[in-house]
């Protein structure tokens, strides 16, 4: 156990590419449905308990050592739009590679065999949280935390929003990330019994709608 | 058969008022046109035949008490044995209310579809009044060549009203694995569901599935449906299988359905 290792995860800066998405936040901005500190964090709240909470839901799993490719396939089930699931799996490219570098595994190369073009984000995430010796729930915290810092810092950008704004947003969501991260990693420890059903499935009708709507867009400053 | 075992359905506790019912429908082919072998209605759903159109046999689920209210515990089972086609409507608006107890109604619908076989299942919208608390579910179940049309509609609160609170999971299995899961929480206590991510004011929405073998080989191209954001958006894209799936906001059911036919057309 080497708590320490979810800072270097967790920091925006680790080198996975998620500064260049949005999470949605981005055709939020131009439909004028973000427009300010108050709309971002209904914003986030609403992405957190839906989008959130299902990638901490299998970030956990997978960090609990369950089979990825079952938990890629969950993630597949829990993701209706095509522009999401590539998002996902570029995305999980990208935290592959860096991943591989930081904490080297066996697991994580069976996985990048297994899926060249990409396994779903959340399930190498908790794959790197194994492999650096991190437990269920702090995986859970990382991806529950990583779908609301991208929004935040995203809107700073798009809207010139005050950075201190964005940051107290993430400060106020700080007891529904305790919540989502919990009842993800409780969900996750359900998998012996119900299997991959045991996973949150939470939708946000929009998010999909308009990620969809997003990659359709000839000029867009951020890929998702 | 190649179906996996129906899934365990969650023990609920016992309710201490409420209706609880069970209606089934069963079909099956005979000579070159679909029978219903199983035609049982139980409390509030009445279930009658309708005429035949082609092979296909049509039942419409009549409301013969109102129900959800809180407690009841209401399911429907439906199945499309081998070759079947049949067609299952309502002829109203499903409206969840309060009822006796703040306790959740459930509304479990399990669809079986066979080889070969075929299954609609259009109801007319649930309609989730302030107050009301329902759990609805839908478990599907089917076999590599099964065909299935299903739309549902939530509308969230009646004119000029809040909304009730609705939680709603979708699961569809096919030929043993998930093909979609998906679960939705609107109206009071759920975080965030009226927000810019979720709803963003919108009180109705949908969704429009269509799983098809047909789609391994030709898979169904993204639409990008609804010209003006203040009449709804949808989108109809390809699952990670042979299915498609519309899924649509909009301000009200009129609209909602109107999205969700042009994605059907």
């Amino acid at each position: 156990m080497n708590r320490a290792a979810l800072f270097v995860l967790a920091d925006g800066r680790f080198p996975a590419g998620g500064h260049a998405h949005s999470g949605g936040a981005e055709p939020a901005v131009a439909a004028g449905r973000i427009k300010d500190a108050a709309s971002l964090e209904d914003f986030c709240r609403g992405r957190l308990h839906t989008a959130g909470l299902v990638a901490a839901g299998l970030a956990a799993a997978s960090a609990a050592g369950h089979d990825p490719l079952e938990l890629d396939e969950a993630a597949d089930a829990r993701t209706p739009v095509p522009a999401l699931r590539t998002t996902a799996r570029k995305l999980g490219r990208q935290m592959m590679r860096a991943a591989r570098a930081t904490w080297p595994s066996g697991e994580l190369d069976a996985l990048a065999a297994a899926r060249p073009r990409g396994a779903h984000q959340p399930v190498v995430l908790g794959l790197a949280a194994r492999s650096a010796g991190l437990a269920p729930l702090d995986a859970a915290y990382a991806a529950a935390y990583e779908t609301v810092s991208g929004p935040a810092t995203a809107t700073v950008r798009l809207l010139s929003l005050d950075p201190f704004d964005a940051t107290a947003v993430l400060a106020r969501l700080a007891p529904d990330l305790d919540k989502t991260a919990a009842a993800a990693a409780a969900a996750a420890q359900r998998i012996p019994e119900d299997g991959t059903d045991a996973l949150p499935a939470a939708s946000a009708p929009l998010l999909d709608i308009t990620a969809q709507q997003h990659a359709a867009w000839p000029v867009r400053l951020f890929a998702s | 058969m190649t179906l996996a075992a129906p899934p365990t359905v969650p023990a609920a506790p016992r309710a201490a008022v409420g209706v609880r019912a069970t209606a089934r429908v069963s079909a099956a082919t005979s000579g070159g046109t679909t029978t219903l072998p199983v035609l049982d209605g139980d409390g509030p759903f009445e279930l009658r035949r309708l005429r035949s159109r082609g092979t296909e046999a049509r039942v419409c689920v009549v409301g013969a008490m109102s129900a959800p209210l809180g407690g009841d515990r209401l399911r429907i089972e439906a199945t499309a044995q081998q070759g079947a086609a049949l067609h299952i409507t309502s002829a109203a608006a499903t409206l969840a209310l309060r009822g006796p107890t703040t306790e959740p109604a459930t509304y479990d619908v399990q669809l079986t579809v066979e080889e070969h076989a075929e299954l609609h299942w259009l109801p007319k919208p649930l309609i989730c009044a302030a107050g009301s608390n329902l759990r609805q579910t839908w478990t599907i179940h089917l076999a590599p060549t099964a065909r299935l049309v299903l739309r549902e509609e939530q509308i969230l609160g009646r004119t000029g009203e809040p909304p009730g609170h609705v939680a709603t999971r979708l699961t569809v299995r096919r030929a043993g694995r998930t093909l979609l899961d998906q679960e939705a929480e609107y109206g009071p206590g759920a975080p965030g569901w009226d927000g810019p991510a979720v709803l963003a004011g919108h009180r109705a929405t949908g969704q429009l599935l269509v799983v098809d073998p047909a789609f391994e080989n030709r898979p169904p191209e993204v639409q990008l449906l609804g010209d003006s954001p203040q009449d709804g958006q949808a989108v109809l894209t390809p699952l990670a299988g042979p299915a498609a799936l519309a899924t649509a906001t909009a301000p009200d059911a009129l609209r909602l359905r109107h999205l969700l036919d042009t994605a059907h057309t």
